[in-house]
């Protein structure tokens, strides 16, 4: 068992507001969404794999959804991307790079009142298509687009 | 303790758009180092965001982030001179948390 996990779990499980749901989700990873590091999620490796591990069964095609990101991305470490949903009751807002070792890259929870988009940079290790994930009402819909990594980074 | 991030909170028109810059070396497990033994994973897991109590964002990340992380987003109802304060937890427990001022 990974140690560093161990200890994640306990100093969130100290804060008030992570110790209600940290105990009930420790082994029911997709019941506890948002409160507890869903860690079969961020083992998986295909999209259909990480809605089940986010307790989803199937994931829709949208337009509403729009990735905003560079086509061809020189440098892998560093591909920005702003994900924007238009799907009313968004709730949360996922991003996975399929060809990653892990798909999942991040996820991010939308309280209502927060805008249903987020910006933030992540890992590419090649070329690949990008998801964006949204639940919306408690559906799962996607859209994906395909970022180029150059590698060797000159600019070709 | 990691150093601190950096929070800009401003208005733009009736929502707060905040960004925030993370100082996290986001170490994926994946590297070798010189002698071909692994790099232990190393990142940023969760990030909360919170106005007035509220949280306004929370957000679960997996080593595919970029080192240093980057994240903007807006929220509505918040005002001049309130405060957000954005807190990190990492997969050793590490924690910080930082504050910024609307403007």
């Amino acid at each position: 068992m990974n140690n560093g996990r161990r200890k994640v779990l306990k100093s969130t499980g100290s804060m008030a507001v992570m110790g209600l749901a940290a105990g009930a989700g420790l082994f029911k990873p997709g019941s506890a969404w948002a409160q507890t590091w869903n860690k079969a999620a961020f083992e998986t490796k295909t999209m259909a794999d990480t809605v089940k591990a986010m307790g989803g069964t199937a994931a829709t095609e949208s337009k509403e959804i729009a990735i905003v990101s560079p086509d061809i991305a020189e440098n892998g470490a560093v591909v920005p991307f702003t994900i924007n949903s238009r799907l009313p009751k968004t709730e949360s807002i996922a991003l996975l790079v399929e060809k990653n070792p892990n798909s999942l890259a991040a996820s991010f929870d939308i309280p209502a009142g927060t805008e249903a988009g987020v910006t933030t940079r992540v890992k590419m290790g090649q070329t690949s298509n990008i998801t964006a994930l949204v639940k919306a009402d408690g559906k799962f819909y996607y859209t994906t687009k395909e970022v180029k990594v150059t590698i060797g980074g000159c600019g070709g | 303790m990691a150093d601190p991030m950096k929070i800009r909170a401003t208005m733009s028109g009736d929502k707060v758009e905040v960004k925030v810059l993370m100082s996290h070396e986001m170490e994926t497990g994946q590297r070798k180092d010189s002698k071909g033994a692994n790099i232990p994973a190393h990142f940023i897991q969760q990030v909360t965001a919170t106005h007035n109590g509220k949280t306004v964002l929370s957000a679960q990340w997996g080593p595919a982030v970029s080192k240093n992380p980057f994240l903007s987003f807006k929220f509505a109802g918040g005002k001049p001179g309130e405060k957000v304060a954005i807190t990190w937890t990492d997969n050793k427990g590490d924690k910080r948390t930082d504050e910024a001022t609307i403007s």
